[in-house]
C-alpha cells in the first residue's frame, strides 16, 4: 500500500497545477454543497421550529374522524336506514377536566384547555375575521411560547380588564388598534361583547399574527354562548417529533380527533420532502460535474505516463496494483477537494449567515443557516466516490497497458 | 564492482538439470489483415551461470524472443517455462509475480521513472515485492548502488545523470530483488563505447561474480564474440547457436 501511495503522491504532486485545478472544482463542488444544504436545511428547520413554537403540538378537537353511529344505526344494526336527520351534539369535549386529568397521567408535556371560536373584529370601521382562543393565561406558558411572544404587556393583563383582548400585533396593524383601544367582537355563534386591547404578541409566523386574538376562557366561553365550553385541548410535548403517536393514542383512547403538528401541517411538510429532492439533486449534480475534473486529470496523467506504466508492468507490478495507483490519486484530488471544500462551504455559510435579508413570510433579518456535520460527511463522501468512479476508468484502461507495445515504440 | 547478493527470494530448481528457462516450440504471430511472424518455433534452454548474446539483423525478433522469454508477451503457440514450470496459463497476477522475483530486465533506453530518485527507482521493484523490512529494503538499495559507483546520486533524479550512470541505475533496479535471471535488451545500444564497455563488464561480473544468467540482445557483434554463448536469428527464426568462445554465425 505504502508502495501505491509513494507512486500516487509523485504523480499527482508532479502535476501540482493540473492536481490544483481538479481539486479546486471538487472543492467548489463541496463547498457551494455544504452552502446549500446548509441554507436549506436552516430554512427547513427555523420555519419548523416556528411553526412548532406557534402552535400546540397536539390539539385534541370537539369533533369526531367519522360521524358518530346514529342511535338508530345502533338499534337497528343489521339493516341499512337512509333519511335519518343526524343527531344534534353538544359543542365541546365531555367532562373537559377529567379527560385532562387521564391525559397528565401519561403524556410527557404540558396540557391547557381553551374555547375557540371564529369571530370578527370590528375596530375604526375595519372588520377582520379571527380566530379567537379563550386561554388560562397560568396554564398557557406550558402549551405555547406565548408568554414569551407577548409585545408591550405580559400575558397576564388578560385578568386586569372586563373583556380583555390580545392581538397579534400584525393584526393590531391591520385594523389600527393600540394597547387600550375598545374593539368589538362578534361571533357566528351571535354574541357581540366590547373587548379591551391590553397587549399584543408576536409569534413571527404572519399567518397567525394577522389572524389570531386571545382572551380569558371565560369570555370565550361568553363568545361560544356556552357556559363551561372547552372545545379543545392543546398539548406541548417534551419531545415534539413524538407528537403523531402519541395523538394517535390520545384519539383511541378518547374518541376526539387529535391532531399532531405534523398532521396539521402535511402539506407544509411534503413540500419540504420534494423541496430536499430537488436539493439533493441539484447538489449530487453540481459534485457530478466536479468529478468530470478529476475524469480529466486522471486521463490525462494516465496517458502522459503510459510509458511508466508499462516499465512498472514490466518489472512486475500487477494490474490491481497500477490500477490502484491511478484510483488512489483520484482519491487524493477527491479527499483534497473535500478537504478545501469543507472550509470554503464554512466560510460561505459565515459569509450567507451575515446576509440581512427580508422574508415576505417570516420576519427573519438573517439567513438560518444550518450547521451539521451531516452535511460536510454527505458531500465530502459523494465528492470522494464521485472521484474513485471518474478514476476508476482511465485507471483500468492504464492497468491494461501492453507493456511490450510501448516499449518497442519507445526503443 | 559487485552488487551484493541477498539471500535469493526465489525458489530455484532442486536439480541444475532444470533449466532456469526453457522455450520449447514458441512462436509468436501478431494478428492483423497480414499476420506478422515474430519468431517462429523457438526452441531453447538457458541454464545458470550463462552469458548469452541474442544476435541477429534488425527484425529478426531478438527483441520479441527476448519479451517472450521475459513473460512480458505471450507466444500464439509453444511454451516458456521458468524453472520448469509452464507460464503460458498463470493467470496475470502470477506472471507479473514471476517477473518480478525472478526476472531483472535492462532495456535499451534506461527507463527509469522520471520523478523518482535513483534510490526510489531501485527500491521500487523491492517495494512491489514486499519481502524485506523498510530498513533492508533501503540497506540493500544504497549497496547495490554503491557497488555500481552511484552512491554520490542517491537522492539525484535520473536527468541529473548521463547515460552510462542511468544505465547503470538500470542494472541495479534489475539486481533489486536478486534475481537469478537479468534480460538486457541492447543494453549498451544507446551508449558512447566507454559507458558500453562499463555497462558490459557490469553483465559479465553478474555471471561470473554472482553466478546469473544474462540474456542480452545486442547488435554489437564484438560484445557477442566476448559472451558465452550466442544465438543468432532471422526472420523470426534461430539460424545458429554458437558455444563459447566461438564467432557468432552470420
Amino acid at each position: 500500500m505504502k508502495l501505491i501511495l509513494t507512486i500516487a503522491w509523485t504523480h499527482v504532486r508532479s502535476r501540482a497545477r493540473h492536481t490544483g485545478f481538479a481539486m479546486a472544482g471538487v472543492a467548489t463542488g463541496v463547498g457551494f454543497s455544504i452552502m446549500m444544504a446548509a441554507l436549506m436545511q436552516g430554512s427547513q428547520d427555523d420555519f419548523t421550529q416556528r411553526l412548532v413554537n406557534a402552535m400546540p403540538h397536539i390539539t385534541v378537537y370537539d369533533e369526531r374522524r367519522l360521524p358518530p353511529r346514529q342511535p338508530a344505526e345502533q338499534s337497528f344494526d343489521a339493516i341499512e336506514i337512509h333519511g335519518l336527520t343526524p343527531e344534534a351534539r353538544r359543542p365541546g369535549i365531555k367532562n373537559p377536566l377529567a379527560t385532562m386529568a387521564a391525559l397528565e397521567a401519561w403524556v410527557p408535556g404540558g396540557i391547557a384547555p381553551s374555547v375557540r371560536v371564529q369571530g370578527i373584529i370590528r375596530y375604526a370601521g375595519r372588520d377582520v375575521g379571527t380566530a379567537i382562543v379563550g386561554i388560562d393565561p397560568r396554564r398557557e406558558a406550558a402549551v405555547s411560547d406565548l408568554p414569551k411572544q407577548m409585545r408591550g404587556a405580559t400575558l397576564a393583563a388578560l385578568y386586569r380588564a372586563t373583556n380583555a383582548i390580545i392581538l397579534g400585533d400584525k393584526l393590531a396593524e391591520k385594523i389600527g388598534a393600540r394597547i387600550g383601544a375598545n374593539i368589538t367582537v362578534q361571533t357566528s355563534q351571535g354574541a357581540r361583547i366590547g373587548a379591551h386591547v391590553v397587549g399584543f404578541f408576536h409569534s413571527g409566523v404572519r399567518q397567525v399574527d394577522e389572524g389570531t386574538a386571545y382572551v380569558l376562557t371565560r369570555t370565550g366561553q361568553i363568545l361560544a354562548r356556552q357556559t363551561g365550553l372547552i372545545n379543545e385541548l392543546r398539548l406541548r410535548l417534551t419531545d415534539h417529533l413524538s407528537a403523531r403517536a402519541i395523538a394517535e393514542r390520545i384519539e383511541s383512547d378518547t374518541g376526539y380527533k387529535s391532531v399532531a403538528w405534523q398532521e396539521a401541517n402535511e402539506e407544509l411538510l411534503s413540500a419540504f420532502v420534494i423541496r430536499n429532492i430537488i436539493m439533493y439533486t441539484v447538489v449530487g449534480a453540481i459534485l457530478l460535474v466536479a468529478s468530470f475534473g478529476t475524469y480529466n486529470i486522471v486521463s490525462t496523467i494516465t496517458h502522459e505516463k503510459a510509458r511508466d506504466i508499462a516499465i512498472m508492468k514490466s518489472l512486475g507490478l500487477p494490474e490491481a496494483t497500477v490500477r490502484a495507483i491511478f484510483v488512489v490519486e483520484a482519491m487524493m484530488i477527491g479527499l483534497g477537494g473535500a478537504l478545501v471544500g469543507f472550509a470554503l462551504g464554512y466560510l460561505l455559510c459565515l459569509g450567507l449567515g451575515a446576509v440581512e435579508i427580508k422574508n415576505p413570510f417570516l420576519d427573519a433579518n438573517r439567513l438560518p443557516l444550518a450547521y451539521s456535520a451531516w452535511h460536510y460527511v454527505l458531500a465530502g463522501m459523494v465528492a470522494l466516490i464521485s472521484s474513485v468512479a471518474a478514476g476508476y476508468m482511465p485507471a483500468r484502461r492504464a492497468a491494461r497497458v501492453y507493456p511490450v507495445d510501448i516499449i518497442r515504440g519507445a526503443t | 564492482m559487485s552488487a551484493p547478493t541477498a539471500s535469493r527470494p526465489v525458489e530455484q530448481a532442486a536439480s541444475s538439470s532444470v533449466p532456469l528457462i526453457e522455450a520449447k516450440g514458441v512462436t509468436r504471430i501478431l494478428p492483423g489483415i497480414v499476420p506478422t511472424t515474430l519468431v517462429h518455433d523457438i526452441n531453447l534452454q538457458f541454464r545458470e551461470n550463462e552469458f548469452v548474446a541474442i544476435t541477429g539483423p534488425s527484425g529478426s525478433g531478438k527483441s520479441s524472443l527476448l519479451y517472450l522469454l521475459g513473460l512480458l508477451d505471450l507466444p500464439t503457440s509453444g511454451e516458456v517455462l521458468i524453472h520448469g514450470k509452464a507460464t503460458a496459463h498463470m493467470a496475470e497476477a502470477e506472471r507479473a509475480y514471476t517477473r518480478l522475483s525472478q526476472l531483472g530486465f535492462v532495456f535499451q533506453f534506461h527507463f527509469l521513472l522520471p520523478e523518482f530518485t535513483i534510490l526510489d527507482n531501485v527500491l521500487l521493484p523491492m517495494r512491489a515485492l514486499d519481502r524485506l523490512s523498510a530498513e533492508a529494503m533501503q540497506e540493500r538499495a544504497v549497496e547495490i548502488l554503491s557497488a555500481l559507483s552511484l552512491s554520490d546520486h542517491l537522492n539525484k533524479r535520473p536527468d541529473q545523470l548521463s547515460g552510462g550512470q542511468r544505465q547503470r541505475v538500470a542494472v541495479a533496479r534489475a539486481l533489486a530483488n536478486d534475481p537469478p535471471i537479468v534480460l538486457a535488451d541492447e543494453p549498451t545500444g544507446s551508449l558512447d563505447s566507454h559507458a558500453s564497455e562499463q555497462v558490459f563488464q557490469l553483465l559479465r561480473d553478474l555471471v561470473d561474480k554472482q553466478g546469473k544468467t544474462v540474456i542480452a540482445v545486442t547488435h554489437d557483434l564484438g560484445l557477442a564474440q566476448r559472451m558465452d554463448r550466442r544465438i543468432q536469428l532471422i526472420d523470426g527464426g534461430l539460424v545458429g547457436e554458437t558455444p563459447q568462445d566461438s564467432p557468432p554465425q552470420q
